[in-house]
């Protein structure tokens, strides 16, 4: 299983009523990789997994899963693959290992087997103290975990997670994508959907971006970010210095042409990295020019939103656009962008780009 | 990732897997109903004030003919009306499984497709025994008694009840796998269920009932269940009800097995 195709996604369609949840949704991916599907609310990415996992019928397209055709015979596809979506689907009332070993049977595993195998995974998961307690009593990142070791009783080769780590605190978010990792060391597949950024590009391999039913973007998360504009170093000056010199310098040493806003003396420029730092230091110290603060702002996902959804801006020179708060044009005008929140531990560059104008 | 051999075992036929995935659904909820008893008590208080309240407050009001006690024309009523009532509690169980993400879950197992609803019902059928038979000891203590009748009439009559109960919970569970939500499944399930208890013979004789009203009351299904399981607890000609009885319980059945499970493949948009 190397360079097979585990997931193949082909014009996927899917409406309800009249609103269409997929338009024509193309997906493809490579065995033993992690996939992320990002993007707002209302995307497309639950529909697309419940359809893969064989929750739910398509209107047309293709899907296959391990090459098995899902939308023909979901009754092969069901035994080799696990789901964990947005709710942790266990059940309150039994205990942890009531729960792994009903799923373990349901699979049609033999009972001995099941109830080792929930031992196993219980164990696995840090749960084995808790294994006798009724599922009620678990914390959030507890169930989730629960929840997860159910989708992974047959041990499946492909993995649908559908955020996965919505509503969790940052620590039990950590553990999920800790336990998530190693999974996929283990050689299995994931498909992961995520609202966040950060979630993406800490596990996943490739990402789709999605919006409207249908694919925007694809490619490593770096591709992504390259897409978008990368980083964005921003420097405000102590009043009255030069504002011009200071943006030559950043645009010589950035990857990008320097913004300047003049009434609050700052200048900002996408940079590579964070690197450049220490030189634009020095370059800004010959000078004579005084930093009063500085930043260095990741690209969040509302500015992948803002870049790929909304017009004009597509280069990452957002401040350049004459005259025009470099966040307000996708915001008035793009019917893309429908405010995803904001990933936690991550800041929004939106608000400070704002600011900047040509 | 596993010392385990996770083969799954094969080679069994399709009914086979019907009946072992619905016993694994059925012990769940018995372990539920197990872990929750406050839901089991409830469930049978109700009926309880029923058979008391009729008794004593409105029993001395209708008069069900001559010679006959009004408790013991009651009894089959409320036996009646409680597993009618008590069928909405599948629909309810079904919904919150719904909500829970569970069904999702279970529809994404290689499990039949039957099961969850089979487990479900088969446990309501045990509890509505277990009602029963706490119903009937109250009964015995407010005066009911069994009449002109025998030992294979009463049972007969208690297994009536519990296919008609049977029944009533498949059309719960389409209720269940249907609506929106657990509260949904509470309100719409009680809806048809009221005419169907009280414009029948489970209270009061139809006779007493305005003409149209009869032409309803005298066909439908909690009549012509009440109707002969009165005759076979109380004695007198049983053949026509029961036959009628039964065959409301095999068409409701024929009609709502196949629509539940219908509603539980397709499963919901979310």
């Amino acid at each position: 299983m190397t360079d097979q195709t585990a997931i193949l996604v082909e014009g996927l369609r899917k409406s309800y009523g009249r609103h269409t949840a997929l338009a024509g949704l193309d997906l493809s991916v490579r065995a033993g990789s992690v996939h992320g599907v990002l993007g707002p609310n209302g995307a497309g990415k639950t529909t697309a997994v419940r359809i893969l996992s064989t929750l739910l019928s398509a209107d047309g397209g293709r899907a296959e899963v391990l090459g098995v055709d899902v939308l023909r015979h979901p009754d092969r596809v069901r035994p080799r693959i696990g789901l964990t979506g947005q709710y942790a689907a266990v059940d309150e009332r039994l205990t942890g290992q009531e729960n792994l070993e009903m799923f373990g049977r349901l699979y049609r595993l033999p009972s001995r087997v099941a109830r080792a195998r929930a031992a196993e995974l219980l164990e696995r998961f840090a749960l084995t103290e808790a294994a006798g307690r009724q599922a009620k009593t678990y914390s959030g990142g507890m169930r989730r975990r629960l929840d997860l070791a159910a989708s992974l009783i047959m041990a499946p080769a492909v993995l649908f997670l559908d955020e996965p780590t919505t509503g969790l605190d940052p620590r039990s978010r950590q553990e999920m994508w800790r336990v998530i990792a190693d999974l996929v060391r283990e050689g299995t597949t994931v498909l992961l959907t995520t609202q966040y950024l950060e979630e993406a590009d800490h596990l996943a391999d490739r990402v789709s971006v999605i919006d409207g039913g249908r694919v925007i973007a694809e490619g490593t998360t770096d591709d992504l970010k390259r897409q978008i504009g990368g980083d964005r170093l921003e420097i405000v000056l102590a009043e009255g210095d030069d504002t011009a010199a200071a943006a030559e310098v950043l645009t010589r040493l950035g990857s990008g042409t320097a913004t300047v806003s003049v009434e609050d003396w700052r200048v900002s420029a996408p940079v590579a990295g964070a690197s450049v730092l220490a030189e634009v230091v020095r370059s800004f110290d010959e000078l004579g020019l005084t930093i009063v603060d500085v930043g260095l702002h990741r690209p969040s996902l509302d500015d992948v939103f803002m870049t790929l959804t909304g017009q004009g801006a597509t280069s990452g020179d957002v401040g350049s656009t004459a005259g025009v708060p470099a966040g307000a044009a996708p915001e008035g005008s793009g019917p893309g962008r429908k405010g995803p929140p904001a990933p936690p531990g991550q800041r929004s560059g939106g608000d400070e780009q704002d600011l900047v104008k040509a | 990732m596993s010392a385990l051999d996770l083969t799954p075992v094969a080679g069994r036929g399709r009914l086979f897997w019907q009946v072992a995935d619905a016993w694994v659904m059925c012990r769940r909820n018995l372990i539920q109903t197990w872990r929750v008893p406050e839901l089991l008590v409830f469930a049978t208080i109700q009926p309880i004030l029923f058979v008391l309240l009729f008794t004593y407050v409105f029993g001395g009001a209708i008069n069900v003919g001559p010679g006959v006690d009004y408790v013991d024309f009651l009894m089959p009523g409320v036996f009646v009306q409680t597993v009618v009532f008590g069928a909405m509690l599948t629909g309810i169980g079904l919904a919150n499984d719904r909500e829970a993400g569970l069904v999702d879950r279970f529809r994404s197992l290689p499990m039949s497709r039957s099961a969850l609803l089979t487990g479900r019902t088969l446990t309501d059928l045990v509890r509505n025994a277990f009602i029963m038979l706490v119903m009937l000891l109250v009964g015995l203590a407010v005066g009911f008694r069994f009449g002109d009748t025998n030992v294979l009439a009463v049972l007969a009559g208690f297994g009536l009840m519990l296919a008609f109960a049977y029944a009533f919970s498949w059309v719960s569970a389409v209720v269940g796998m249907s609506v929106s939500g657990v509260e949904a499944a509470q309100s719409g399930g009680m809806i048809w269920v009221f005419p169907l208890v009280f414009a029948s013979s489970a209270f009061a004789p139809v006779g007493s009932m305005p003409g149209w009203l009869q032409a309803f009351a005298k066909y439908q299904p909690v009549t012509t269940t009440v109707d002969a399981v009165r005759a076979l607890f109380l004695g007198g000609p049983v053949a026509e009800d029961l036959l009628v009885s039964l065959a409301w319980c095999v068409g409701i059945l024929a009609v709502a097995g196949p629509l539940a499970v219908r509603a539980y493949r397709r499963g919901t948009a979310r």
